[in-house]
């Protein structure tokens, strides 16, 4: 049939062409590889049956006498019927059988990919806003405790405890190459276990819809080796320069005598509002809006000036700044590495 | 063995005088007193199928929306009320009314070899309360305060703070007209299954139509009382300030997620059991011969009903359940297969050991099996919980609910349009048109959704407005627009098809395929009195297993809307039963119910002020009838009796 | 039968033309309205002092309950309730009584919000831009009853510390002598 063998060139053209960091089908990590594994086993299975269903009824349907324009009369074939007996019988015990492979074959994976726990994991919290994701590494001395937002760096192979919580509505935490989703609810709070075993960036993305911007609800995930990663937390800690320049005093004297102060901390600064994502290290980060936009100057510059024509409906209100303030503001904020 | 025609015993004048005890009024009031059941069935399924087509629109503007990325035609705002509007459309307000309601409500009464539905005027009513709360979400569409929070509303999303504005309060009370509806329908049809049929049907020989329709009306009145209390509970919260679902003090989002769910689940089997009645049907009679299995496809049919109440929990596996229940509901989730897997297989057998006239509506089952199958082999694999944890909320679920949705109820509802249409309409439709229908539609239909499951598979989420070109999804996103053409161009085939066979088709006659149960006992279309000779029945399929001289049922009176009350089991028949007659009160109590829900929308003395006229139509509906005087013949003559 | 749809179509489409003011969501706001007050604005500053008329922009806030409830979500996250709680006051006055010491029009609220006022009440010009500080305004004069009860936002999803906005009883504004004025 015309739908069915469509199937190999679509899968060829689409499998050729999709570079895997975030695909559930280009893994990173255990918990991943694990589900890819049954997705193929599940995948292959549920293809022979349709294979050899789709030929049973081509079979059984091969002999039509469509010439006939009257309707046939009724007849019976009970020595055919007595067959299809064993033959549905057989069928249905196969199908069951199955379905209990498939069952089993579940739970295993489900065991595997729960069970990636550790007593000594990297914890990380991370609570969904509308329309961004507050990523905090708590630490039991508050000062160690790294607050950013919409970009999570682990280090390679380790074991990752992700505690999740929500501030407003439903979310759900969604890296395809590293596992599964997990939903973050207002009022629960879940540990969601995940590892990754090679370096890189991958992609994630808001699963729930969550309201007008859910579609630009992204994330990223940063994988790096283990020193690399002690180097950014450490770096993460620190608190905002103090600028030194005419032009980057100017702009942090823009950034604190206008509306961004009131939703925006900069630690180091008298700016300490929680509403918005923590802007200390700002430019440390690949990505802004949510991993709306790359973070380069002119991407910057729009977002902050309307960031409703970007995002329509999220909670950053436009700021029509003097071109001069707003040249200051870009760069004290790309200082903030 | 050839097909007895029915045998009419000709009475003189019983035509003319049956049609004048059945006749419904005509003229504009006349249109709503009408209580007869095949009135108020193409009713149904008429105002469905209109409210498919619009929700087809949305769905086609939300492919334009999505053709490429960071397309700008449609905004956020409106994008989020077509998907939230779209979906309520479609699953709401036109396949359970088209599937179930209007269907059931058509061929029932004809299949059990009855002149009437049981409970007339709470039929009618049903249709009007559907049309109020279709309306209802429409119109808010309209006015800006279209539903927005996707067709299940999740809260808190859905919720007081989240949604301001009475987008979700529209959406909360679309639900109880059209559960009212679905409940009124479901207590009528149970009530003629069980106590209306023709003698010599028992429980045994029922048509499988008729066990589906049974089990499906049971499942409606246990799984629609599920969600008018969530989406009562909405309202509350959202009006009244109750604290149900907010969590800072002590409420639960979860606890509306399985509420909602608990409905959600037997919901789509509702949908799905018609259609698999659809397709027993039509495969026996094109097949020429009885369905293979009967027995076991009955059982499965029960089977389905009572197991689709154990699986809702597999829509919340992403939420962090304890490892025990999903385990529980995957393994349930996957039994439930297993019915549907015998029916496929009986099915078969009936085709393979029957001789297939492979004419238009067969054609059609046909694309429901290679499509439908597809969509049940994902749901498998979405019955997995850590497959599912990585697909839900994806474009992958998107493309299984649509392959089980639209082949799994479109493909038989459309093959079971060019079957009982003829009925209906008296004329046949066009059978090169219809194919050139299914050609265009079964290949729209595999390009746009196939290709759904890779984007599911390459990680695009559902419900988002737009995505970005780094994303790398547009190719698919294209050509899943570009089967939007093929899919929309096949429907517009199947209206003028429809409209000019209308006019111009073939003169079908009563039984133009060949078909066994009762309902092609009738001329088509049927006159207001079904059957001219009530009939009885001798086997599983009433006309292939007629005698030449088949009892027929004397005693039932003529000048009054009168039926034959017969047992359960084996229906012998027990007592004649009056019928109201056409009433406009239904009419004005859906008037005054509809009054008392929209007024609570926006005020909780809606419901105080409200009962007020519900109660006074009510007292007119319920206004006791009386008997009609007896005629003046001696009583042993008016006994139902088997005439032998 | 064709009738009767064709009159359904032509009040759908008549409908279509119409909007229901109350659900009008504007997510992009006029530039003009997110601008912050940059010049010196010179009042005069007595209880009392005549209402400063409200100009059209408050209209379309006070109509719309996504900008009131906007504006309610504002006023917790931009820490009014440091002072004025959820309206019963502490350090700052009440809010949800009908006492109105600088005006109850929302272009009063407005000017208080955006200038300040004696005894504690900063000024946030330039930190919270005109349109906000609109919403702000409508969702205060929600807090006394003062807008129609389907448009007043409805409760959060946080601890209960009083009945919605759209219960509250309609409190005619007093100004601060106790006495009712006359109903605008």
């Amino acid at each position: 049939m015309i739908g069915f063998s469509r199937v190999p060139l679509l899968a060829a053209g689409v499998f050729a062409s999709y570079p895997g960091d975030h695909s559930i089908l280009h893994p990173a990590g255990p918990q991943a590889s694990n589900i890819e594994w049954l997705y193929w086993v599940i995948f292959w299975i549920v293809f022979v049956v349709y294979v050899v269903v789709v030929l049973g009824f081509m079979r059984a349907g091969a002999r039509t006498y469509t010439s006939a324009d009257e309707m046939l009369p009724i007849m019976k074939d009970e020595a055919g019927d007595r067959r299809a007996s064993w033959a549905v019988g057989s069928a249905i015990t196969i199908t069951v059988l199955t379905l209990f492979a498939v069952l089993v074959m579940s739970e295993i994976t489900g065991k595997k990919v729960e069970g990636e726990t550790s007593k000594n994991p990297v914890t990380i919290q991370v609570i969904g806003h509308q329309w961004w994701w507050e990523v905090i590494y708590p630490d039991p001395q508050a000062d160690q405790t790294v607050t950013t937002a919409n970009e999570i760096h682990v280090p390679v192979g380790k074991r990752v405890v992700i505690l999740t919580n929500s501030a407003d509505v439903i979310h759900s935490f969604w890296a395809p190459s590293i596992n599964g989703k997990r939903d973050l609810l207002p009022g629960y709070s879940s540990a969601f276990w995940l590892q990754i075993d090679q370096p890189g960036v991958y992609h994630g993305q808001c699963a729930e819809f969550c309201g007008l911007q859910h579609a630009h609800m992204g994330f990223s995930i940063v994988a790096e080796r283990e020193d690399a990663f002690s180097q950014w937390k450490a770096q993460q800690l620190k608190p905002a320069q103090d600028p030194t320049e005419l032009v980057t005093v100017h702009g942090r004297d823009v950034f604190l005598s206008h509306a961004c102060v009131m939703c925006h901390t900069i630690r180091g600064t008298d700016a300490g509002s929680r509403l918005g994502p923590d802007l200390t290290h700002i430019a440390s980060r690949q990505m802004i809006a949510a991993e709306t936009l790359p973070n380069t100057p002119g991407a910057l510059a729009g977002w902050i000036v309307d960031p409703q024509r970007i995002k329509p409906g999220n909670r950053m209100s436009p700021n029509p700044l003097q071109p001069d303030d707003l040249q200051a503001l870009i760069t004290y904020l790309q200082t903030l590495k | 063995m050839a097909i007895s025609e029915p045998v009419v015993v000709p009475q003189s004048g019983a035509a003319d005088r049956l049609a004048r005890t059945w006749a419904q009024p005509r003229g504009f009031w006349g249109w709503f007193q009408n209580v007869h059941h095949t009135a108020i069935g193409v009713r149904f399924m008429v105002t469905s199928f209109i409210f498919f087509l619009l929700g087809g629109v949305l769905a086609a503007m939300m492919r334009w929306q999505l053709v490429r990325p960071e397309h700008n035609a449609i905004g956020p705002d409106l994008y989020n009320q077509l998907f939230t509007v779209h979906g309520s459309t479609m699953i709401f307000l036109f396949a359970v009314p088209m599937m179930f309601q209007g269907f059931g409500v058509y061929v029932v009464p004809h299949m059990c070899g009855t002149r009437n539905i049981a409970f007339p005027r709470l039929n009618a009513f049903s249709y009007y309360i559907y049309v109020v709360g279709a309306l209802l979400l429409w119109v808010g569409l309209f006015l800006k305060t279209g539903a927005d929070a996707g067709w299940f509303a999740y809260v808190p999303l859905s919720g007081p703070e989240f949604t301001p504005g009475k987008r979700s309060d529209f959406w909360a009370q679309m639900i109880t007209f059209t559960e009212v509806s679905a409940l009124g329908v479901a207590i009528c049809i149970t009530t003629t299954i069980l106590r209306y049929r023709a003698p010599g049907m028992t429980l045994n020989r029922m048509p499988i139509l008729l066990w589906e329709k049974l089990v499906t009306s049971i499942m409606v009145i246990f799984a629609m009382p599920s969600v008018m209390v969530v989406s009562s509970m909405l309202l509350m919260d959202r009006t009244i300030n109750t604290q149900f679902f907010n969590p800072s003090v002590g409420g639960d989002v979860l606890l509306y997620q399985h509420l909602f769910w608990f409905f959600g689940h037997p919901e789509v089997y509702i949908i799905f059991l018609p259609a698999t009645a659809i397709v027993s049907t039509v495969v026996a009679v094109f097949a020429r011969r009885h369905i293979f299995g009967y027995v076991p496809i009955v059982t499965s049919v029960v089977a389905t009903g009572f197991l689709g109440f154990s699986v809702w929990v597999h829509h919340m596996f992403a939420t962090g359940l304890p490892q025990m229940s999903a385990s529980f509901f995957t393994a349930a989730s996957l039994m439930i297969v297993i019915p549907t897997a015998v029916q496929f297989y009986c099915w078969m057998a009936t085709i393979w050991h029957g001789r297939l006239q492979l004419k238009l509506p067969m054609l059609w089952i046909f694309g429901f099996f290679f499509v439908f199958l597809i969509g049940g082999l994902s749901g498998v694999m979405l019955a997995s919980v850590p497959l599912d944890w990585q697909v839900h909320d994806t474009f992958f679920v998107v493309a299984h609910f649509h392959y089980v949705l639209i082949g799994g109820a479109l493909f038989p509802m459309f093959g079971g349009m060019y079957f009982w249409i003829p009925k209906i309409t008296g004329r046949m439709m066009n059978d090169r048109l219809g194919k050139i229908h299914f050609w265009l539609f079964f290949v729209g239909f595999n390009l746009t959704f196939f290709t759904m499951h890779f984007l599911g598979l390459h990680g695009m989420p559902r419900r988002v407005y737009t995505y970005t070109p780094e994303m790398r999804w547009g190719a698919l996103n294209l050509l899943a627009t570009i089967g939007v053409v093929f899919m929309t161009a096949g429907i517009l085939v199947f209206i003028a098809n429809f409209f000019q066979s209308k006019a111009t088709g073939r003169f079908a006659g009563p039984n133009p395929w060949g078909a066994g149960s009762l309902e092609w006992a009738t001329p088509s279309p049927p006159p207001h009195y079904n059957f001219l000779e009530l009939p009885t029945v001798n086997g599983r399929e009433a006309l292939w297993e007629a005698e030449p001289n088949q009892p027929i049922v004397g005693g039932v009176r003529e000048d009054i809307p009168e039926v034959l009350v017969t047992n359960t089991l084996d229906s012998e028949p027990e007592y004649r039963d009056e019928l109201p007659g056409p009433s406009i009160w239904p009419f004005l109590t859906a008037i005054a119910v509809s009054i008392a829900f929209i007024w609570s929308i926006f005020s909780p003395w809606g419901i105080a002020y409200g009962a007020i006229p519900v109660v006074i139509t009510l007292i007119g509906w319920l206004w006791p009838r009386g008997h009609s005087p007896s005629p003046r013949v001696p009583e042993p003559a008016l006994e139902a009796r088997w005439i032998r | 039968m064709r009738n009767r749809v064709s009159i359904a179509m032509t009040i759908l489409l008549l409908l279509s033309i119409t909007s229901c003011k109350r659900e009008e969501r504007q997510l992009r706001p006029d530039p003009n309205a997110s601008q912050t007050l940059n010049t010196v604005q010179v009042s005069g500053l007595n209880p009392g002092a005549n209402s400063i008329s409200s100009p059209p922009p408050a209209g379309q806030y006070e109509e719309s309950a996504y900008a009131v409830s906007q504006g309610k979500t504002l006023y917790n996250q931009y820490n009014c309730v440091g002072c004025h709680a959820n309206g019963g006051g502490g350090i700052g006055p009440p809010l949800m009584d009908n006492n109105w010491i600088y005006g109850s029009e929302p272009g009063n609220v407005f000017a208080t919000i955006m200038q300040g006022r004696p005894n504690g009440m900063p000024s946030f010009r330039n930190r919270i831009p005109e349109y906000q500080a609109w919403e702000i305004a409508a969702y205060v004069r929600s807090m006394s009853g003062l807008l129609p009860k389907d448009v007043a936002p409805s409760r959060s999803d946080q601890l209960y510390v009083k009945p919605a906005e759209q219960s509250m009883p309609y409190q005619a504004p007093a100004g601060v002598t106790g006495e009712p004025e006359e109903k605008k």
